[in-house]
């Protein structure tokens, strides 16, 4: 019998850095930083444009295969050239600006919005010691960049110089900076119980496991699974997804800020919500799910990018199953959900991790209560919320015609 | 309570996606330019012209080019012109027959009415819908030859009504020849009685005789 190896010193859990030092260690000392930096720049300009590339073709996929159809099928085997058949097409296609439009705003606006998305990645741990950027409040950061995308999308609607996307920009800020707070609320009990706002410290705090099988996720805890709910319906809100995809939804109002981009532009936009979409997602992984941590202890074999990458992916399925699912909301009925709702509840959820953070050290019995008085506070405000969101609203009563 | 709405619905998505990898019934996409649906027989798409024979498809069309479709025809997309000489037709008369008979694919808008007015059962109308072409003007003005169908594609694409067709026809033919018969009889019966009354001529009656003078 062999002693079984720490899984930090397995060679594909050290391929990565490995791999980094073998490229930089042929750049002089001093701009050894600046090549690290540069080539995570490249892996996460490849790893994530291709993910890009094929979530695209997954959600094409399976939102034909959910409406009992089989989707694209045509370019290569499977349809699985799609995205560079897509990638061709909208390249190529013609770049128009409106005469009147403001022509130095409107080239901006696609650009800072991939900027920012793409900043967004560089705080996120994808494996062990795997974080471009270690920033001691790296949440912080990433949401800062975050809000970004609301100045990108009014840049838009502003100098398009048409009254349609102005409006629809006001209405995607209104969207944007409503689902701004409850997604903020909702990891700040993240960091009340792991001190630290430092995305790596987050992670850290989430490793190990209670009773040898049981993972420390954020996600296992009472206000960790209300915080991780309401981040991803703000996240939802806050990348455009569907349900909440009112600033492009097509079929009824044009396609809102969008309307007056084309060929590469819009590819930027485009990409932006998936890169958005995607980054959201890491965070949440980040924050709730444990970070790279494997569920198990026997699964520790397989490498930490790996378990980042399969939480990440699932994920974003969910994104897509809940887009082939909901059908989109009106206005004032998503912004009633943010602030009637969403916003209470996370508020309440910070004295659900208030009181778990003082409740640290009961044992035994006193666990039990623990956990019970905690799902109480999150249930209670769930329902009786609930209840009032939706007061003479549902269930709907159908009178057909006789 | 709050979501179990939402969930629900998740759970119809997800049993549509996984059915329609296992059950074959939740797929019903056909994938169209390798498999075709059966056309339902009353399909219809543009006319062709109905000749007897696969092989000489010119010398027995059923069109006796007497323009009246191309009078009825709403956006006029017909064009006839007649033949100076005659052919024997479907029933055994002698008439005359399309030297040119044009439609423009462009233009027709499939209303079948040709098809209604014609009294000879000569047009009929096609399943025929892959009809693109990489030509606008020549490869979308169709002549005889291209409309030109034999008998046999008719019973292929629409058997109740090609039969039906074909029993009426052949009970013209008969009635045609009966009628010749009856008149050949009635001129030889004149014949052998000289001594009839020289009022009572009788008509002359034209036989059939399918003489090739073309």
């Amino acid at each position: 019998m062999t002693a079984p190896i720490n899984p930090a010193d397995s060679l594909l859990e050290r391929a990565p850095q490995a791999l980094r030092d073998l490229v930089t260690s042929h750049f002089p000392q001093p701009w050894r930083w600046f090549a690290n930096g540069l080539l995570a720049d490249v892996a996460i300009l490849a790893v994530f444009g291709l993910l890009f590339a094929a979530l695209t073709l997954a959600e094409r996929k399976i939102l034909g295969r959910v409406q009992n159809r089989p989707g694209p099928n045509r370019t290569g085997p499977f349809g699985l050239l799609q995205p560079i058949a897509d990638g061709i097409k909208m390249l190529s296609k013609e770049d128009i600006v409106p005469r009147d439009a403001d022509h130095l705003l409107h080239f901006l606006a696609p650009v800072t919005l991939l900027a920012s998305a793409i900043m967004a990645f560089a705080v996120i741990p994808y494996g062990r010691n795997l974080v471009p950027v270690d920033l001691d409040a790296g949440v912080l950061y990433f949401f800062c960049v975050g809000a970004t995308t609301e100045l990108a999308v009014f840049m838009a609607g502003w100098s398009s110089h048409n009254k349609y996307s102005l409006l629809a920009a006001m209405r995607a800020l209104a969207q944007l900076i409503s689902y701004e707070l409850p997604l903020l609320l909702s990891w700040v009990p993240v960091v009340m119980i792991s001190g630290t706002l430092s995305t790596t410290g987050i992670v850290a705090a989430q490793s190990g496991w209670r009773w040898g099988w049981m993972p420390t996720w954020h996600v296992f805890t009472p206000w960790g699974l209300a915080g991780f709910i309401i981040f991803m319906v703000s996240a939802l809100a806050e990348s455009n997804r569907s349900p909440f995809d009112l600033p492009e939804a097509e079929s009824e109002l044009i396609a809102g800020h969008l309307t007056e981009y084309s060929g590469c532009k819009y590819v930027f936009f485009f990409m932006a919500e998936y890169f958005g979409m995607t980054a959201l997602s890491g965070m949440a992984v980040t924050l709730f799910l444990g970070g790279w941590h494997a569920p198990l202890p026997a699964l520790e074999f397989i490498p930490s990018y790996a378990w980042f990458g399969i939480k990440l992916i699932s994920l974003l399925m969910g994104f897509i199953w809940i887009r082939a699912t909901f059908p989109r909301l009106r206005m004032d009925q998503l912004t009633r959900f943010a602030w009637k709702f969403l916003v209470p509840l996370a508020l309440i959820n910070l004295a659900t991790a208030a009181f778990w953070s003082l409740s640290f050290g009961w044992s035994g019995p006193m666990l039990a209560a623990r956990c019970g008085v905690a799902l109480v506070l999150v249930i209670v405000p769930f329902v009786l919320l609930g209840r009032r969101l939706t007061a003479g609203l549902a269930p709907r009563s159908y009178a057909y015609a006789t | 309570m709050l979501g179990s709405g939402l969930l629900q619905g998740l759970g119809v998505t997800a049993k549509n996606l996984v059915g329609s990898f296992h059950d074959p019934k939740r797929l019903t996409t056909v994938e169209y330019p390798e498999q075709k649906t059966k056309l339902p027989e009353a399909y219809r798409n543009f006319p062709f012209l109905v000749s007897e024979s696969a092989e000489d498809p010119m010398g027995t069309l059923r069109c006796v080019a007497c323009q009246i479709c191309e009078k009825e025809c709403p956006p006029q997309c017909i064009f006839i012109e007649k033949s100076k000489d005659k052919k024997p037709d479907a029933t055994g008369k002698m008439q005359i027959y399309p030297a040119v008979f044009l439609i423009d694919s462009s233009v027709c808008m499939n209303c079948q009415i040709c098809v209604e007015v014609c009294p000879f059962d000569a047009i009929k109308m096609d399943h025929e819908y892959e009809i693109a072409t990489t030509e606008r003007f020549n490869a979308l003005l169709l002549d005889r030859e291209a409309l030109a169908k034999p008998n046999s594609y008719f019973h292929e694409i629409r058997p109740e009504e090609a039969a039906e067709v074909d029993g009426r026809l052949a009970a013209e033919r008969k009635a045609a020849e009966e009628k010749a018969k009856a008149a050949a009889l009635a001129k030889a019966s004149a014949a052998a009685k000289p001594a009839a009354p020289p009022s009572a001529v009788p008509p002359k009656a034209e036989p059939p005789k399918p003489s090739a003078s073309a």
